[in-house]
């Protein structure tokens, strides 16, 4: 019997049995190498992250030749503590999910590479997760979320409006048309001299500064655009500072990263409030690194209280890249039967709109 | 040598595309220029040149980037790494001697690890939107490029 028909059998004993599932994460599409088992699609069991930082910050970015040699060496011990950790063993699993793009492709494979050995091992089903996707189901661990729903992306790679009608299935309303929000953040806290990851540390100086000790400008493109563009701000800051260096003046670091916080949030809060208006949907998911982001938190949820909307952040411990939230976001493809054949790749660019078309090994009920 | 001022960043991408009509897979270009000069401009005109669908972005958190097209582009910022860029087995020559086409920002710290026949691209800033680019080419191969980039461009 072929490992198609044996996962069809397992599948089917297991949905007859009506026992909850479990799911085994994998995600190592960039720094982390993470893995976790949640049950039904909630319930985290285990969340177990290896974080690279500490190497990656000797050299202030990530090396790709390097995260791959570090996922090869943690990504065994990831799993079998995920699942220590979760109490189960490999024979318990539902099925097993992976983060198969965008991302780096050396670092992808080792997650793929890991997740097909064990469903081939195991005769268990596959899922293929789109990592987005992942940090939207982010918001859905912490229950009670449904679609449909619009997701603000926002990371170090991507500035996105997205409308999720169902689950598994997504629409782009707005992106960024050249830099993302959080590339914005590193590179202004490059020229300003601050440390490796800069978003943080331009957060928490923010906090300290006056916003209206200086105007950046808003990059609000044509009227009723849901795209976005930070590459003009981030010039007007360095030019800002160039100026100033230039004239022998110095300017307060913290006003700086007040007035250049205040432009990018600005946008942000104004554009998601435009996409709720246009599509009627009150419930907004933030995801992403950027999501981390104490400023965009506050102003984004007084602004939503306003407007009268609900906008869910999932919490810190989940912006970051992990293994629970890919678990999570496979979990629909998981009750639909739909799942992908053991030539699954990982790709280093992958649409989240062509998540959904699979191509998939479809075992309905 | 090849050099011209482009007035939009339109213009400086449209020179990139030209330059990677002429390129073949192991070429490698050094790239330099000032913050917001428009090298991440300039390296997108080069994606669209040698066929790569995806939007370029700048290598600020992943220090190299890799895209697929009709040659595959390989796109490193060596600033941060500094001198241990060259020290350290991270595998960057693997990218200089790959199947694809290598744009290096920064190159000045892994001067040692450069072919002796590359391109230098430096682009400087001479006002709001005034570029002025520059490109030389060190060893045979480069220099036929830039000859031939003279030739196409001034017609």
């Amino acid at each position: 019997m072929g490992w198609v028909e044996q996962v069809r059998q397992k599948y089917r004993r297991d949905r007859e049995a009506g026992t909850p599932s479990l799911i085994l994460g994998i995600e190592t599409s960039c720094d982390e190498t993470s893995a976790a088992v949640v049950r039904d699609g909630q319930e985290v069991l285990s969340n177990v992250i290896a974080s690279q930082i500490e190497i990656h910050q000797q050299f202030g970015g990530v090396v790709p030749e390097v995260a791959s040699r570090r996922h090869v060496e943690n990504v065994t011990p990831v799993v079998q503590q995920a699942l220590d950790q979760a109490n189960v063993g490999l024979e318990d699993l539902s099925a097993v999910a992976v983060t198969y793009g965008p991302g780096l492709v050396g670092a992808l494979l080792v997650g793929v590479t890991a997740a097909k050995a064990i469903a081939f091992a195991k005769s268990i089903p596959l899922i293929g997760v789109h990592h987005i996707a992942g940090h939207i189901y982010a918001n859905f661990l912490a229950g009670g979320l449904e679609p449909p729903l619009l997701a603000l992306v926002v990371s170090g790679g991507h500035t996105e409006l997205v409308y999720m009608p169902e689950h598994g299935q997504f629409e782009f309303l707005g992106r960024t048309r050249d830099d993302a929000a959080g590339e914005a953040y590193d590179k202004v806290a490059r020229s300003m001299g601050l440390s490796y990851p800069g978003g943080p540390v331009i957060d928490k100086l923010a906090r300290e500064g006056d916003p209206a000790k200086m105007v950046f400008p808003r990059a609000w493109l044509e009227e009723g655009s849901m795209d976005f563009s930070f590459s003009g701000l981030k010039s007007a800051v360095i030019n800002t500072l160039h100026n100033a260096e230039q004239r022998g003046e110095r300017l307060e670091p913290a006003d700086v990263a007040a007035a250049f916080q205040a432009s990018v949030l600005d946008v942000l809060i104004e554009k998601t409030v435009l996409a709720v208006r246009k599509t009627g949907v009150v419930n907004v998911a933030v995801a992403g690194g950027v999501a981390a982001n104490r400023g965009l938190r506050e102003q984004l949820q007084a602004r939503a209280k306003q407007e009268g909307f609900s906008v869910l952040f999932p919490p810190i411990s989940l912006c970051t890249d992990n293994a629970a939230m890919i678990a999570a976001a496979a979990y629909p493809f998981y009750r639909k039967g739909w799942f992908h054949h053991l030539d699954l790749n990982g790709y280093a660019s992958l649409p989240l709109t062509e998540w959904q078309e699979g191509p998939f090994l479809k075992l309905h009920e | 040598m090849f050099q011209t001022i482009t007035h939009t960043p339109q213009a400086t991408r449209s020179i990139a595309a030209q330059l990677a009509e002429l390129l073949e897979p192991g070429d490698v270009l050094t790239l330099s220029g000032d913050l917001g000069a428009g090298k991440t401009t300039f390296t997108q005109g080069l994606a669209e040149g040698l066929g790569v669908a995806d939007r370029v972005n700048s290598p600020t958190f992943t220090l190299i980037r890799e895209y697929e097209g009709r040659i595959p582009l390989y796109h490193m910022d060596v600033y941060r790494l500094g001198e241990q860029a060259a020290a350290e087995d991270l595998g960057i020559d693997e990218y200089l001697y790959g199947d694809g086409v290598s744009v290096i920002e920064w190159a000045e710290y892994i001067e040692s690890l450069l072919p002796e026949d590359h391109l230098q691209i430096k682009i400087r800033s001479l006002a709001e939107s005034e570029r002025e680019i520059t490109i030389s080419g060190q060893g045979d191969r480069s220099a036929r490029i830039v000859e031939e980039l003279n030739r196409r461009c001034r017609i």
